[in-house]
């Protein structure tokens, strides 16, 4: 050992600047605007003052927005939960046929941006201009349609439609992993099925039922576009479509963005205690019975049912993707909205007019997937910062990066974006109002989740000796982070970005608050197109988009299949 | 002699939990020494202090002359300065890296010139025997050839200690017997400094020059040549970990001592009377023979088990009860197939005396 090597330790400097870096990110991008709103939220004139926030919450509009937004909430946490468990137990648990296939089926929804399926079902069934509709009400010879989609039981449903995966997901994992003897002990023990059901299966499953249908409450509560299109027009307002409305009316007058500060305050309480609910019930113990093998779970013989069961699947599938993507691409072709759906009609003169002539779309389109990508790798290498000092660092202070990792996960898209406009609009030195930068740092602070939940799961892979190892051959930190560490994350890296980059390039709910006129997204170049009665071009523009993402999609399916390999 | 390693007043504890409170010991150059103890004693703790992946909470770790680690003076030198080869227990190959770029590392890291990396790496492969094998990825080799591996990677840049931390509890049986004669081969091949961490007295054994007993408090018992720790245990604790022990209690009348509350004398080894004290003898199975007609002590079968390959009994002596065990073949031929309830012979080669005391702690 040579005499140089004789030093005071520097290697602690570094975990320091780590860390404090790890910090700073979480906080500029996510507690700071956070802050700003409960700030606004309970201070007037630099005084504390919660008589003001009661008074704010008890207007008419602000109390009617969350009532509704509770209400639809709970009606498509409800459906979901029921829809989601079901179709989650035919795929794992019945011999229905294709199964497989069926389960991957199950996931498309997921594809389906919710208020691009909103808008379909506009289409469809908007009371007197919907399509199906009017073939109702020409048949019968009535005036009455058949059923109005600008309803609670209207946005609920196509709410519904969307976000059952949710539920699905959890739930076939669910019954995937649990140990199969655990059922059959009580078979043996004499149980019957439905016994067997009530008293085994249905409460060892109940954790991620619950877990799931959590998440889709907590979706649902800050849902946006689903709302904005089908629930304006009858006066349907949510949290997120009130604040929206509020400061879009107002261009940022101090009133509305107090109303949409208080508002965003009840939206991130609930989430905080949405998400802690659902802790508490995913680390209960008896949600440990539940291992981490696959078993092969007893089935269901479903005997005369399989078919037509299996033909109710297909008919939903068709009914709730098939339908409104047919009508988005049709629209889309026709000249104007209401004409009748013939051939004769139909022409692809809207898609080319949108992606060559159109500055608008392109731009948005543009704006999309440069802010997409651009999104997904700044958070992506923050995240994996971020988590490295969590899973793996000793350092003094952690606690607090801990606590402010939490909070990504709690705070919904709308509140982010009144945060960022709170922060980043010239009241502290800087000013990105009305440039593609403030949609970039709302983006990073909406996805930052993601982001550590795939870095985190991945480095919690990674044993401590294989770093210790390096270190002991001789390689500093850094080059341990670079040769070690890095190349294991990768494949965690690589989903985290993914994970970002698709919803980043259907966003609404953000970029909707703070678009400028050259800064549209996608999202919101349908979402305007639509308002403004340009039905037509906003269904081909949609229509490009699901394009954009089925390709998108396509690709990151293969690159994560070969990082997986 | 020169110590390599020094370890003066360590003390460490990890929140309330306190894993030495003042350690002290010292290894010498080229000897293979093992630190032995039972789990949780804060042997891992050992290794990663010296290594650098923890640091003090006070006393001095000096390697090869240097200091390491000196809480008074705030010293910390970094794991990657410390010229130490190591093998983890989980050995801590990586896995993205072929068996050739595990074991480049440490040469890489020193910035050698690639032919000499080469050659070094080639001939490390051979002396592992691992012939053939330098392009797998360590997800294609069996948990023997891993360990290989990080012997090889711990060893290549040719260190002044290799820190082993319970590098073949991950192994089966054969293979664990194979490697320990194996790593003691490369530490007289290589005439390296080797500190091996394990619960396993039987390694300890057969490859230490000398060996350390740590208790679960974290506290050195004894430490000595294999010989000595096995023959003449410092105490009762040494005694019980380093096998299958018996005890007797012993009662002392008039300077003569008594197994239990009987009146047969034991005498072999015994301590000076010394009145009012009360004693235990050890013994290992092997320390006893038996006989049907004469020994030192009469007693009673009270269970024989046949094990196959041995005998198995519980004999029952005033009170107390102790095991044996006799090679099957032999005590048939040499008629000493017991039924339960038979009288039996018992004759001692070798007893150790301890404190009566002492049994509290063995018996926890």
């Amino acid at each position: 050992m040579s005499q140089s090597a004789i030093k005071k330790e520097s290697s602690f400097g570094v975990a320091h600047i780590i860390l404090f870096l790890a910090i700073a990110i979480l906080v500029i991008f996510v507690a700071w605007p956070v802050l700003l709103i409960l700030f606004n939220a309970f201070f007037v004139g630099g005084k504390f003052n919660s008589k003001d926030f009661i008074a704010v919450l008890t207007e008419p509009d602000t109390f009617s927005a969350l009532k509704n937004s509770l209400v639809i909430a709970s009606m498509t946490t409800i459906g979901s939960t029921i829809v989601g468990t079901f179709f989650a137990w035919l795929v794992t648990r019945t011999d229905l046929p294709y199964k497989k296939f069926m389960k991957g089926l199950f996931l498309v929804p997921f594809m389906l941006p919710s208020f691009i399926g909103a808008l379909a079902w506009k289409m469809l069934l908007s009371p007197n201009a919907g399509y199906i509709n009017r073939l109702f009400m020409r048949i019968f010879e009535t005036d009455q349609p058949l059923f109005n989609i600008y309803s609670y039981l209207g946005i609920s449903l196509v709410e519904v439609m969307y976000l059952f995966p949710f539920v699905f997901i959890q739930v076939c994992g669910a019954l995937e992993r649990m140990d199969p003897t655990l059922e059959e002990s009580a078979r043996i023990s004499g149980a019957g099925l439905f016994t067997i059901t009530r008293k085994i299966t249905i409460p060892l499953v109940l954790p991620s039922i619950m877990s799931g249908a959590l998440l889709i409450m907590l979706y649902s509560m800050a849902h946006f576009g689903t709302v904005a299109v089908l629930g304006i027009e009858q006066g349907i307002y949510n949290i997120p479509t009130l604040i929206y409305e509020k400061i879009h009316q107002s261009a940022g007058s101090f009133e509305s963005i107090r109303t949409g500060a208080v508002l965003s305050t009840v939206l991130v309480v609930t989430a905080a205690a949405i998400i802690w609910a659902q802790q508490k019930i995913l680390s209960k113990g008896h949600y440990q019975i539940i291992g981490g093998k696959s078993f092969r779970p007893m089935e269901l013989k479903l005997r005369g049912l399989r078919y037509p069961l299996l033909f109710f699947c297909l008919a939903y599938i068709g009914f709730t993707i098939l339908l409104p993507t047919a009508i988005i691409f049709m629209i889309g072709s026709v000249d104007t909205y209401g004409v009748p759906l013939t051939w004769a009609n139909m022409s692809l003169a809207n898609y080319k007019y949108i992606l060559t002539e159109y500055d608008v779309t392109k731009d948005a389109i543009l704006n999309s997937l440069s802010l997409g990508l651009a999104a997904a790798a700044i958070t992506m290498f923050a995240g994996v910062m971020i988590s490295y000092v969590i899973v793996k660092m000793k350092v003094k202070g952690k606690g607090i990066l801990e606590f402010l990792g939490m909070l990504p996960f709690s705070v919904p898209g709308s509140v982010i974006a009144l945060g960022v406009i709170l922060a980043w609009s010239g009241k502290f030195g800087i000013n990105l109002y009305n440039t593609v930068w403030i949609i970039l740092v709302a983006y990073v602070a909406r996805y930052m989740a993601f982001s550590l939940r795939a870095n985190t799961a991945a480095l919690e892979q990674v044993h401590d000796s294989l770093m210790e190892a390096s270190r002991s051959c001789g390689a500093t930190m850094w080059q341990s982070l670079k040769d070690i560490v890095i190349p294991l994350v990768r494949p965690g890296m690589i989903s985290a970005f993914f994970l970002i980059f698709l919803p980043a390039l259907r966003e609404l709910t953000v970029s909707i608050m703070l678009y400028a006129p050259t800064t549209r997204t996608i999202g919101v170049a349908i979402y305007t197109l639509n308002e403004d009665g340009e039905t037509v071009m906003s269904a081909a523009l949609a229509g490009i988009a699901l394009i954009l993402i089925v390709i998108c999609q396509s690709i990151i399916n293969r690159i994560t299949k070969k990082a997986g390999e | 002699m020169e110590n390599i390693i020094r370890i003066k007043g360590v003390a460490k504890a990890f929140g309330k939990h306190t894993v030495y409170d003042n350690l002290n010991l010292d290894i010498v150059k080229g000897e293979c020494f093992t630190l032995l103890g039972p789990s949780g004693c804060g042997k891992t703790v050992l290794i990663r202090l010296i290594a650098g992946h923890e640091v003090p909470d006070a006393g001095k770790i000096e390697i090869d002359n240097v200091v390491v680690a000196d809480s008074e003076t705030g010293t910390y030198v970094a794991p990657e300065r410390r010229t130490l080869g190591i093998v983890f227990q989980d050995y801590a190959v990586w896995p993205h890296m072929t068996v050739y770029q595990n074991i480049a590392y440490p040469l890489k890291m020193e910035k050698r010139p690639k032919d000499e990396i080469n050659q070094l790496v080639m001939r490390m492969i051979d002396v592992v025997g691992m012939n053939g094998l330098d392009k797998r990825l360590p997800s294609e080799l069996s948990g023997g050839q891993q360990q290989r591996v990080a012997l090889a990677r711990a060893l290549v840049a040719d260190p002044a200690v290799m820190l082993l931390d319970e590098p073949l509890s991950n192994l089966d049986a054969n293979l664990r017997e194979e490697m320990r004669f194996e790593i003691k081969d490369l530490q007289r091949k290589f005439g390296i400094t080797v500190l091996y961490v394990t619960h396993d007295q039987e390694v300890a054994l057969a490859i230490s020059d000398r060996i350390a007993i740590m208790d679960k408090q974290g506290k050195i018992r004894q430490i000595g040549t294999p010989y000595e720790i096995f023959e003449e245990p410092a105490d009762m604790f040494v005694f019980k970990f380093m096998g299958i022990a018996n005890f007797l209690k012993i009662r002392e009348a008039d300077g003569k001592f008594y197994v239990g509350g009987g009146t047969q004398e034991v005498s072999l080894n015994a301590p000076k009377a010394n009145v009012g004290h009360e004693w235990v003898v050890g013994f290992r199975p092997s320390d006893v023979s038996v006989s049907r007609t004469d020994g030192t002590l009469k007693g009673i079968v009270r269970r024989a088990n046949f094990l196959g390959a041995t005998m198995d009994y519980a004999i029952d002596i005033d009170g107390e009860t102790l095991r044996t065990e006799i090679v099957t073949h032999e005590a048939i031929s040499s008629n000493l197939m017991f039924k339960e309830g038979e009288e039996i012979f018992v004759t001692f080669k070798a007893l150790h005396w301890f404190d009566a005391e002492q049994l509290k702690e063995v018996e926890e």
